[in-house]
């Protein structure tokens, strides 16, 4: 039975890095006493396959990993056990049992989205907003991205899907260093070949509007992992579960 | 939520920031308002090593276990951290609570081993408190040091308030009670100190005054006030099974060097090596209840979700029990996927049997410590492993299908020749023979490996060879280049890797070993000239160290080269270890006659150590 599993991330755990988050549920997995599949070999391991890597520093509340179970569980129950074992900063958002047919975690990933907000707005002009969504609309946006293989040229205008200003609430507990500031909502490709992270897309922009962003300067946070639909369209987009 | 003591641009600029975030499953989070103590406890490395040591787990367990008492861990920030600390004045903090050090009511020191004693340093300074015990005042908190380094606690001994000498499980609840009297009647910290130094295996050390003779060696120990003990008696668990062993350690985020689950299954060894301080530190062997471990193992696991268990003893293959443990922990590791990992097993029919089943024989290697190269040097050193042992052990192993062999030697033992060393090589090269002997050639599935380490001999307090001369620098590296010219004048040469460690921290670990009150002093000047970190050797500077030594004008070859007389006082002879000067002392007279003494279980050598009447030494013997 393979079941799908989300969860936030946030408070200290942001400096957690994704092998490190990997290892931790592996063990959360055995505290909680869920009878996972293992596979096969002198050294077996828990059948567990996690979606889109998180940057450490980021918080998140649209992780997602599947795992493989030997005794099929009630999704609730599966949860409320997660969730009895988890520490302060990981919380079991969802669980889902998922058809066999379902492609994994990582190879159903298409998009992400993600809120970035700013320490501090001092260093930014009054207009930043608008000279930010004017760049946006530029026909293309070329830049060269650093890959395994070395650098290449990209249209990074394509892999971004949604570019707005928001709000971020004054108690936003998830992104606290910029709550009550403007901030920056973006839905990016998230895929195993085309993944674009937030932070560079918001260098690439404040660099264009001649803004240098101080070190350690911006916030962000994931708000959702997105699977492709059979459309292709945008619109219908749907979270991993 | 937690406020963490540093901010996010500070941990997003440190290598793993996991290691100063606390939070960890297990770790223990008690409400500040209900606690009448605070203790910090420290492991003074980076968390990688600290929280990978049993002795700190076992005693926050016991710590938290008290209702009053909240215990939390501290360990060396990384040296990124560390400067960025002293550049914007940050205070050292507790993982648990994130609250400065400063504000504890203790701070307990684990001193394990002699390279960390500039990070005791380090941990007092970032925490501002000050580095010498008698500029502290009634806002400082209690310093208190412990662990196997603490049994000669003389080098360091400026730095700290209280030493807890022996096992830490018996006299906290006393102390801590004290300690609450004393705070409750507005006593000062030296009234408490002074009544401190009345509890069994609490030292003092401002309270004592130590007077040398022309030749630098001690005339006299002076207690300087009324009534306080001269010798100070080692502090020891009589009722292992029953005492306080953590069903809940701390389950680390990142990778640490012990990530797994620890099962103590015995404290104490009966071997009675004689290079061996931890051997005689701990006498009498003492052996926890088959129930106990089981029981122990299966909650330890459940709430860990690790998915490895170390046996962990100086001799495993010395636990009565060994076979009905395994048995049991084979079992439910097997249905729990549960690696079971084998430390300090003598390689045998019934361990390579054991490891058969609980390890992959094709990535594993067998071990072997026989420490000295010729039979005569092991009977110096009561090492009981002879060559027919290795080559039989080593035998059945390949015929087993193992085929990576590692060996571990010291070089610089007492009574050393060259002829002992050239036996390295041909001991090495006498097993790799044995390979192609006993594997027909279709059978062999890789090439035989052999890795030969050695490491420089440091004689250490309280073993047979206190009294021994360590060897010069020089001496070292040139009998390191003997190793490596026997082994590569073996015909099987090219099987035998050759690995040996460094000679300059081995000299210094002597010194500091075997060292007095004066050395508190240097070790303070070379940790403000930067020294930290010594045990890595990317930040030992060897230099810095001599030249210091130069300026206070202290001589290390009084601590090393030395030749001791039979009745120097030692600076750790106030201490009592449980086993006596007179056991010793015969000890090294049979070391220089090459006498093979017999282990605890097979007849009593009379050391000492049955005073305690427990452990081996209730056991019928001879058997």
């Amino acid at each position: 039975m393979k079941v799908r599993i989300k969860f936030s991330k946030y408070g200290p755990m942001k400096f957690i890095g994704h092998l490190d988050v990997m290892r931790y549920f592996q063990k959360a997995i055995r505290r909680a006493g869920i009878d996972i599949a293992y596979s096969e070999g002198f050294s077996p391991h828990q059948i567990m396959s996690f979606a889109a890597p998180l940057s450490v520093g980021y918080t998140s509340e649209g992780e997602y990993f599947d795992i493989e179970l030997r005794t099929p569980m009630e999704e609730e129950e599966l949860q409320k056990r997660l969730q009895g074992v988890m520490v302060e900063g990981i919380d079991i958002l969802k669980v889902q049992n998922l058809p066999e047919s379902e492609g994994n975690a990582m190879a159903s990933v298409q998009a992400a989205s993600y809120l970035a907000g700013f320490r501090s707005l001092s260093f930014l002009p009054d207009d930043w907003e608008d000279r930010l969504l004017a760049f946006y609309k530029s026909p293309t946006i070329p830049v060269s991205k650093k890959t395994k293989r070395g650098e290449k040229e990209i249209d990074l205008k394509e892999s971004i899907y949604r570019f707005e200003i928001r709000e971020i609430p004054e108690k936003c507990a998830l992104l606290e260093a910029a709550a009550g500031h403007k901030g920056i909502y973006m839905l990016l490709n998230a895929s195993s070949g085309g993944n674009i992270k937030p932070s560079f897309v918001m260098e690439t922009f404040l660099a264009a509007i001649g803004v240098t962003l101080p070190e350690y300067g911006l916030v962000i946070h994931r708000v959702e992992t997105y699977k492709a639909s059979e459309t292709g369209e945008i619109e219908d987009w749907k979270a991993l579960i | 939520m937690r406020k963490l003591a540093l901010q996010d641009e500070i941990l997003m600029q440190v290598e793993k920031p996991a290691r100063y975030i606390g939070n960890e499953v297990n770790a223990v989070m008690k409400n500040k308002e209900e606690i009448a103590i605070r203790f910090a406890m420290c492991f003074p490395d980076v968390y990688e090593i600290g929280m990978s040591h049993l002795g700190i787990q076992i005693l926050y367990d016991m710590l938290n276990g008290f209702e009053d008492v909240w215990c939390e861990r501290v360990y060396s920030p990384w040296v990124d951290l560390d400067q960025i600390m002293r550049k914007e004045k940050i205070p050292l903090f507790a993982l648990e609570s994130q609250d400065p050090i400063k504000n504890f009511d203790f701070l307990g020191i684990t001193i394990q081993y002699e390279m960390c004693y500039t990070n005791i340093l380090q941990i007092l300074d970032l925490s501002g408190i000050p580095l010498m015990a008698k500029d502290r005042t009634e806002a400082d908190p209690i310093v208190i040091g412990g662990g196997p380094c603490t049994y000669n606690p003389e080098p360091f001994c400026d730095f700290f308030d209280l030493i807890y000498i022996g096992e830490g499980e018996t006299r906290y609840r006393e102390l801590l009670d004290l300690y609450l009297s004393c705070k409750n009647g507005n006593q000062s910290r030296k009234s408490f100190l002074e009544a401190a130094a009345m509890i069994p295996g609490i030292y003092v050390p401002s309270l004592y005054e130590v007077t040398y003779k022309e030749d630098g060696t001690i005339a006299e120990r002076i207690p300087l006030v009324p009534g306080i003990p001269a010798v100070i008696a080692k502090e020891m668990v009589r009722e292992i099974s029953q005492s306080c062993y953590p069903k809940k350690p701390v389950v680390p985020f990142i990778k640490v060097t012990q990530d797994r689950v620890v099962l103590e299954i015995q404290r104490g060894c009966i071997r009675g090596c004689r290079f061996c301080q931890a051997g005689q530190l701990y006498r009498p062997v003492r052996e926890r209840d088959l129930e106990m471990l089981e029981q122990y193992a299966v909650e330890m696991l459940d709430n860990t979700g690790h998915e490895e268990i170390s046996l962990s003893s100086l001799s495993s293959s010395d636990y009565s029990k060994l076979p009905e443990l395994l048995d049991f922990l084979i079992e439910k590791c097997n249905e729990k996927r549960i690696n079971i990992s084998l430390p300090s097993l003598r390689i045998d029919a019934f361990s390579l049997d054991v490891m058969n089943k609980v390890q992959d024989v094709k990535k594993s290697s067998l071990t072997f410590a026989p420490e000295a190269g010729s039979q005569r040097l092991r009977n110096v050193i009561n090492k009981g492993l002879t060559k027919e042992v290795i080559l039989e052990g080593a035998k059945m192993a390949f015929e087993g299908g193992w085929t990576r062999v590692k060996l571990y030697f010291m070089l610089g033992l007492p009574f050393e020749t060259s002829e002992d060393i050239r036996e390295i090589g041909e001991l090495c090269n006498e097993i790799t023979a044995l390979f192609y002997d006993t594997v027909p050639k279709e059978k062999r599935t890789s090439r035989i490996q052999i890795v030969a380490s050695t490491s420089f001999f440091v004689p250490k307090p309280f073993t047979p060879f206190q009294w021994a001369p360590q060897n010069t620098k020089e001496d070292f590296l040139e009998k390191a280049y003997q190793t490596k010219q026997s082994i590569v004048s073996q015909l099987n040469q090219k099987s035998i890797k050759y690995n040996w460690h460094e000679a300059d921290a081995s000299v210094m670990e002597g010194i500091f070993a075997r060292g007095d009150r004066r050395l508190n002093q240097v070790i303070l000047r070379a940790y403000q000239k930067g020294c930290m970190y010594d045990a890595w050797s990317e930040y030992y500077h060897n230099d810095v160290w001599l030249k210091t030594f130069e300026e206070c004008g202290v001589d290390p070859d009084f601590y090393t080269i030395r030749q001791r007389e039979e009745t120097e006082i030692f600076p750790w002879d106030f201490i009592d270890c449980g086993v006596t000067r007179q056991f010793l002392l015969r000890e090294w007279h049979r070391a220089q006659q090459a006498v093979v003494t017999p282990n605890c279980r097979m007849a009593c050598q009379g050391c000492g150590a049955g005073r305690y009447q427990t452990g081996v030494c209730l056991e019928r013997k001879g058997q």
